[in-house]
């Protein structure tokens, strides 16, 4: 009963954090693609734009979902429904961090453990293509058809690949296990190179995320997409909220690859420094970001910033607080630092796929195949044949 | 409970192996054998082999599948159209013949199969280690002869596919 009771605070915990996250994740890429391209982006909707996501779903929900004459409605439907609901089952089994005693209560900061974690969470990004699949198929349009193909194609083509590259960590931990592979990547050589697999593992780090690119349809991988082409690709016909739909289920998925990357190769919620330093890096950057904020807002560049800005500053103040009172307490130290360093490095993560949207053109079709079978896939075969050469001669 | 699940998942499995028969378009069948592949995988995982069931899933529903359904959608193929014109007779006649057909098997199933309590679920656990332990000791003949066939399969399509130089 008890383990019920958590286990339905934990998911309703970690549904509502998701879904928010996937509302502003859009806010933060058109803000910093925005950025990038000397624009401001979404501004008018609250202060810089901040409230732009909410609007954002008021408007895809209240639209009309038009379906398109001469489709298949049972699966036209059903398209966006799998896409989104298979991209949001991987997040059960990701951990956020350690095991955490609350008073008598003591669990987990995950949903779920399972010994085969990370075939799981391969198992259903393999399934995931059915969702672009058949809503291109069933869209009854000849540009969705393409988009739908293309990006089966594609995401069988990256998924070997992509595979490999998580086989290799795999050797090394010896486990399938979210939990044991963060586990075994605590620790410290020479007391300051952090244990993480990014270090013997760099050529299958680059591997993944360059799949993960094509996996989740982004830039330069969107074929399926691709505007100047296919007009949208496998959503062209789709609007309000089986749109919304398709555009949550990517951004879960990029929230999943990169917590997967973060868990594999990044060390999970283990902090690049020893504990004593580490525990301090949040305090110094979220006071840096109050007191820089406070400054601009005392000197204002625009009219409104007199009153956002030190807003801003107050609210980056009071995080660095909580923070710096944690030190004092066990358990929220525990809970905040695993947190904080689990999150900044998929957020790290997150920016490198935004900013390579905003850099980089799209590849060709016949390139991104090629790209895949004549450079990646080899690549990565010879980094897992080197990682099980290495494992086999140094284990017993 | 794990009774409970069998019931709901094996139902499921004969529900989309029957929809996959009778179901005229094609993309309809194959999301219906994905079905069954899925459901297969949940009663893996019941019986305790956790990485067959990952990998039922990662092979059959998410590779196998996958490329079916790529093929039926670059054809386009629609739905059958049937011209075989069945009198009532036939058709009457064939359900009795199925049922007659079904007793059958079940008679053969009940005498056949030795008297042993049924599987319990949960009693072995079949983990990964486990799995590639027996597959590259016991069984690595047939494991290696099964990638040969494999193997033998690819170039065979390779040639096939070739145009003629």
């Amino acid at each position: 009963m008890n383990f019920l009771i958590i286990s339905l605070i934990k998911v309703a915990l970690v549904a509502f954090v998701l879904l928010t996250t996937l509302a502003y994740l859009q806010w933060i890429e058109r803000k910093v693609i925005a950025h990038v391209q000397l624009r401001v982006g979404p501004y008018r909707v609250g202060p810089h734009g901040l409230l732009q996501p909410l609007a954002d779903v008021v408007k895809l929900i209240t639209k009309e979902g038009l379906i398109p004459s001469h489709v298949n409605k049972l699966f036209y439907l059903m398209a966006p429904f799998v896409a989104v609901a298979l991209a949001l089952t991987s997040i059960a089994v990701i951990p956020f961090g350690p095991e955490i005693k609350i008073g008598p209560i003591d669990t987990w900061m995950q949903l779920t453990d399972l010994r085969i974690g990370i075939l799981f969470v391969i198992a259903i990004s393999s399934i995931g293509v059915y969702g672009v699949a058949l809503g291109g198929w069933a869209s009854n349009n000849k540009y969705s058809l393409l988009g739908g193909l293309r990006s089966s194609a594609q995401m069988i083509s990256y998924e070997l690949p992509l595979a490999l590259a998580v086989a290799a960590p795999l050797l090394l931990a010896n486990t399938l296990s979210f939990r044991e592979m963060v586990n075994y990547q605590g620790g410290y050589w020479l007391g300051f190179i952090p244990r993480w697999n990014l270090f013997p593992e760099i050529i299958g780090f680059i591997v993944f995320i360059i799949a993960s690119f094509a996996e989740t349809n982004r830039v330069p991988f969107d074929l399926p997409e691709a505007e100047n082409e296919l007009v949208a690709g496998f959503h062209t016909e789709y609007s309000s909220m089986n749109f919304a739909a398709f555009f949550m289920a990517e951004y879960a998925n990029m929230v999943t690859v990169t917590a997967v990357a973060t868990l594999l190769f990044l060390g999970g919620w283990q902090p690049p420094f020893p504990a004593p330093y580490s525990d301090v890096v949040p305090i110094i950057i979220f006071a840096l970001g109050g007191l820089v904020a406070l400054y601009h807002g005392l000197n204002p560049a625009r009219r409104m910033d007199r009153f956002t800005l030190p807003a801003t500053a107050l609210v980056f103040l009071g995080i660095a607080a909580i923070f710096g009172l944690s030190l004092f307490v066990p358990v929220l130290n525990a809970i905040l630092m695993a947190l904080f360093w689990f999150c900044g490095k998929i957020l790290v993560l997150l920016f490198v796929f935004i900013w390579v949207r905003a850099t980089l053109p799209r590849f060709r079709y016949d390139q991104l195949m090629r790209f895949a079978w004549i450079f990646l896939f080899p690549l990565a075969m010879l980094n897992l044949l080197v990682t099980s050469l290495i494992v086999a001669l140094t284990t017993k | 409970m794990t009774a409970l699940i069998f019931l709901i998942f094996a139902g499921i499995a004969v529900f989309c192996g029957i929809s996959l028969v009778v179901q005229t378009h094609p993309i309809a069948s194959a999301l219906s054998l994905i079905g069954v592949m899925g459901s297969l995988a949940v009663l893996y995982l019941q019986l305790g082999g956790e990485f067959i069931a990952m990998a039922q899933i990662i092979v059959y529903a998410g590779a196998i599948m996958v490329l079916f359904v790529f093929v039926i959608m670059l054809l386009n193929a629609g739905a059958e159209t049937s011209t075989f014109q069945a009198s009532s007779f036939v058709k009457y006649l064939g359900i009795v013949l199925l049922a007659a057909f079904l007793g059958l098997i079940s008679f053969i199933i009940q005498a056949t199969l030795p008297k042993t309590e049924g599987v319990v679920f949960g009693v072995f656990q079949g983990t990964t280690a486990d799995v590639g332990r027996k597959l590259f000791t016991s069984y690595l003949l047939p494991f290696e002869v099964t990638s040969v066939l494999i193997l033998i399969a690819l170039v065979g399509a390779i040639v096939l596919a070739r145009k003629e130089i």
